[in-house]
């Protein structure tokens, strides 16, 4: 019996490492320098170093466990881009929300390192692991409002599900281990195709719990119920970190299991995903109609989102694998910029969280407004921005695979959201302020605006810097 | 319908299966055995909730302080790490250096957490 063990090669995993021993550091940091925005640079600094390692780290170590491919590498830049906005958006707002503690750092990019593990993962144990450590940090950092009750209604109500959806993703684990004999998830694959279990109704049963599980973690319907509340009641900087990051990471898992692992069932997973699919840009398309919450508003949005980017893992692929990539890129850059006007919006003794708040938002400042007509017209998907894009591809990779009346279905919610989104516009540039609107600006959160707006049109005009990074990411599919 | 591979029946399983049912049976025959024989003659004082022979004082759920939740955090931090140590400990010289890294480096992150416990002072009672 061989045991003693050998050093495993580190270099795949380097990005994750220097992000622990980063974050851990950042932790430490925060005990003695009093000036947390000190702990905001670093944390950014951090943020770059890991993408700047991120594609020197190609490779697969821990005996297939960790796999740093073009796949995890696009994932994780999603997520540092993601991360490094979010930083720049909470600077200011922490302050006046008065919770401005270096934790609130430190938990974000603990957060990321789980997001990157989960990208990589090779095992469904260590997917896992990642997912827990992603939904621990964001736990808290849903209830980082201390003494607000919304914010904590929002961490119990986050905590209480996301444990609950993960025993469901436990399940599917073990269930899908007791017909494989693996958790590896080449393994799994290849095991079920060899034995030709792809109509194994145990099998069947793993996929359901899996989609229950990932259909949590990126809302989709009928499992979004917590999004709205969760989103309302966290700090609006967390809750863009929330709806961009973890969601990816699940698109990012869910592309692993169903695309890879389950890769020789599919007829079974769509049929479990295309209702999940409809029921998602439904309820998040017709529920964001009556918001007034504008939180709540682009909480229905993004369940929408999730709707739309499932189309492009139902059609599968390198292609829709591709698009969905693209997608939630450009979701990311788009989402962040919108949720970064709200934060504007709270001052000190303000809420401003209502799309009324926006009213004669083009009278009193013009820039701002055009800024967010820019995040809202891509939503919505109208070109020339990047949400044109985004849905773009994952319309044609849909309609290729043979699914046109799904996408039918999702060009008549899309319309639907034009409304919701365009109000937002129209209470902007249609009506009077009603009284002076005061934003906290910040060179920080102006820089962040500068980078998402930026990349949208960018992108919306020149869709191929993207998608063509998307494409040669998804090869492998 | 093939659930486990290679038509695999857990019979290595069977003996804790065994255990399990006996188990359950003595504890439910126990029980259902005591309350048929024994004489039921309840009076207040008898269904009063035992405190160790003191009359009870107050109600039992009223609030008490949330530091206890902490000290008994940081003790299942460090209860999982010494889980960890002692089988570790057992076969350490058969693991060669990478084990005693990794060991070492598992440490380190819980050192970690031990100061920032101790720099906010998570150690204090008051």
């Amino acid at each position: 019996m061989e045991t003693a063990l050998k050093f495993p090669v580190l270099t795949p995993a380097m990005p994750e490492i220097i992000m622990l021993i980063g974050a851990l550091a950042i932790l430490m940091l925060d005990l003695i320098v009093r000036k947390k925005d000190f702990i905001a640079l670093a944390s950014l600094i951090l943020a770059g170093l890991v993408a700047y390692n991120v594609f020197g780290a190609a490779g697969e170590t821990f005996g297939g466990m960790f796999v740093a491919d073009g796949y995890a590498m696009f994932f994780k830049l999603i997520f540092l881009v993601s991360l490094m906005l979010t930083i720049l958006i909470s600077i200011k707002y922490i302050e006046v929300e008065r919770v401005n503690y270096g934790e609130y750092y430190s938990l974000a990019l603990f957060s990321t390192l789980g997001m990157m593990i989960m990208a990589s993962a090779g095992d469904l144990i260590v997917l896992y692991l990642g997912l827990e450590l992603m939904a621990l940090s964001t736990y808290v950092l849903a209830g980082f409002l201390k003494h607000s009750l919304r914010s904590n209604e929002a961490a119990v109500k986050y905590f209480l599900l996301g444990a609950f959806a993960s025993a469901f993703l436990l399940f599917g684990i073990s269930l899908t281990y007791g017909i494989t004999g693996t958790t590896d998830i080449r393994a799994v694959a290849a095991y079920i195709s060899e034995n030709g279990l792809s109509e194994n109704p145990v099998l069947l049963l793993s996929v359901i719990l899996f989609s229950v599980a990932f259909s949590f973690k990126i809302a989709a319907a009928p499992f979004h119920m917590w999004a709205p509340d969760v989103y309302e009641g966290a700090p609006t900087s967390v809750t863009a970190f929330m709806s961009v990051g973890p969601k990816a990471a699940g698109f990012a898992v869910i592309g692993k299991v169903f695309l890879i692992a389950f890769a020789s069932a599919k007829l079974s997973w769509v049929q479990v995903l295309i209702p999940v699919a409809i029921l998602t840009m439904a309820t998040g398309n017709i529920l964001a109609l009556m918001q007034t919450n504008i939180k709540r508003m682009l909480a229905y949005s993004s369940i929408a989102h999730a709707g739309y980017a499932l189309l492009g893992i139902i059609a599968g692929g390198a292609e829709g694998m591709a698009g969905v990539m693209s997608y939630l890129m450009i979701y990311a850059f788009m989402n962040i910029g919108a949720f970064a006007i709200v934060i504007l919006l709270r001052s000190e003794g303000f809420q401003g969280e209502n799309i009324s708040d926006l009213e004669g938002l083009s009278k009193t400042h013009p820039l701002y407004a055009a800024l967010m007509l820019i995040s809202m017209f891509s939503l919505t998907g109208i070109p020339p921005t990047a949400g044109f894009i985004g849905k773009f591809y994952i319309f044609v990779s849909a309609v290729n695979a043979g699914y046109t009346w799904l996408v039918v279905v999702a060009v008549i919610f899309s319309a639907i959201s034009a409304y919701f989104y365009l109000r937002v516009v129209m209470y902007m540039y249609m009506r009077e302020p009603k009284e002076e609107v005061r934003l906290t600006t910040s060179p920080a959160v102006n820089l962040a605006l500068a980078i998402s707006t930026a990349a949208v049109l960018l992108i919306g005009v020149l869709p191929s810097s993207v998608i063509d990074l998307a494409m040669y990411a998804a090869a492998g599919f | 319908m093939l659930i486990m591979p290679g038509g695999y029946v857990p019979i290595d399983y069977l003996p804790v299966l065994i255990f399990m049912v006996i188990a359950s049976a003595f504890g439910l025959g126990a029980l259902l055995v005591g309350s048929i024989f024994r004489p039921r003659r309840p009076y207040p004082e008898k269904l009063m909730p035992y405190e160790s022979g003191n009359p009870p004082v107050g109600e039992p759920r009223y609030r008490f302080s949330i530091k206890f939740y902490i000290i008994a955090m940081l003790f299942v931090v460090f209860d999982v790490e010494t889980v960890f140590l002692y089988p570790w400990a057992v076969v350490f010289d058969k693991i060669g250096l990478y084990a005693f890294v990794e060991m070492m480096i598992f440490i380190a992150i819980l050192l970690v957490g031990y100061v920032y416990a101790w720099k906010k002072e998570a150690f204090k009672w008051d």
